[in-house]
């Protein structure tokens, strides 16, 4: 597949996966809103999936063979979280953290220190 | 009515132009592809979230049906929010369709929580406008963001945090609207168990299927707990 017909097929599919979370439950749960099994996922669901997403992708960016495993990836996520319980302001709390991985990750700063 | 809708919807062009911008930075420096398709991404896609991780599965050339299932859990949140706007797009007529598609995170609390009067015809022209606004800002920010990283020459390594630090922020935003940490713990949980046994590419439709597990079993629990205290009543 070339190039450009991959990246046509890519945006069809996550374009429809994302519709379908959209649509479903218009399409299939017209009668069962009242459900409390429906009741009870619409409740808890959404925030086990942003713990499960935010733990996984936070373990796949830190570097695990440092001095510190994962030091890197556990200062920036734990900045974050500072930060957001302070300022509140998702957008700071972000752009702190990012910012900080990315210092962390051009200068090897952590790794100097530690030899250092 | 548009300066009404741009009134209401202003707190998001805030937020979406820099995050639709850090999408588009983030597609333009990772990625070979022509900068426009990030705009393209905005227009059909019209996921936060999803596109910034659609960003990393891009650079990793990810299966398509991957691409199908990653997408699909990430945003399974809107499987709930439709369960609560069912009543509300009822006679929408074709509009039902745009209403449906354009229900990100920012317009779903934007169309709970605004003040409705008794006309439903003029409410539901409201909302159609308020879903169309923010998906200009969102488009124009994903615009900006590709055109900024394209001409702007910055080593942008370690960028693809910003996508963990929303996943973050997201987690703290639930628990506080929750009040209620079960199923953050039992998330990050099943996701540490998925990543002890799975090998990366099934980690996280292993997860979300451990932690729906323990959601049906504590939902269980509470409905044999409910009956028996209701028969102690008796």
């Amino acid at each position: 597949m070339s190039d450009t017909s991959y990246l046509a097929a890519f945006i069809a599919v996550a374009a429809l996966a994302t519709f379908a979370t959209r649509i479903i439950p218009f399409l299939f749960f017209e009668r069962h809103t009242e459900h409390p099994l429906i009741k009870h996922l619409g409740r808890y669901l959404p925030a086990a999936v942003m713990a499960l997403l935010a733990t996984v992708f936070l373990q796949r960016s830190g570097d695990w063979s440092a001095a510190v495993p994962g030091l890197d990836a556990i200062l920036a996520g734990a900045l974050v979280i500072a930060v957001h319980l302070w300022r509140r302001n998702a957008l700071i709390s972000i752009a702190a953290g990012t910012a900080t991985y990315m210092l962390i990750r051009q200068t090897g700063v952590l790794e100097l220190g530690l030899v250092g | 009515m548009n300066s009404l809708v741009f009134r209401l919807t202003l707190p998001i062009l805030f937020g979406y132009l820099p995050l639709g911008m850090a999408f588009g930075v983030l597609f333009t420096t990772q990625l070979d592809y022509a900068w426009w398709a990030a705009p393209l991404m905005g227009v059909v896609i019209y996921a936060g979230a999803g596109q910034i991780l659609a960003v990393s599965l891009l650079a990793a050339s990810a299966g398509l049906l991957e691409v199908f299932i990653a997408m699909f859990v990430l945003n399974a949140r809107h499987l709930f929010y439709g369960l609560s706007l069912l009543g509300q797009f009822r006679g929408a007529g074709w509009r039902k369709l745009y209403l449906i598609f354009g229900l990100t995170d920012e317009t779903y609390s934007l169309l709970t929580s605004r003040p409705r009067s008794q006309d439903p015809t003029h409410e539901l022209d409201v909302d159609v406008r308020i879903t169309a606004f923010n998906q200009v800002y969102w488009v124009i920010g994903c615009i900006l963001g590709a055109l900024l990283g394209r001409n702007v020459a910055f080593d942008s390594t370690g960028i693809e945090f910003a996508l963990v630090a929303l996943f973050i922020v997201l987690t703290i935003e639930q628990l506080k609207a929750l009040g209620d940490a079960f199923p953050v713990w039992a998330g990050a949980a099943a996701a540490g168990i998925a990543m002890l046994l799975l090998p990366p590419a099934h980690q996280l439709i292993g997860a979300i299927a451990i932690v729906t597990a323990v959601l049906l079993l504590q939902y269980r629990n509470l409905r044999a707990r409910i009956n028996a205290e209701s028969k102690s009543h008796v």
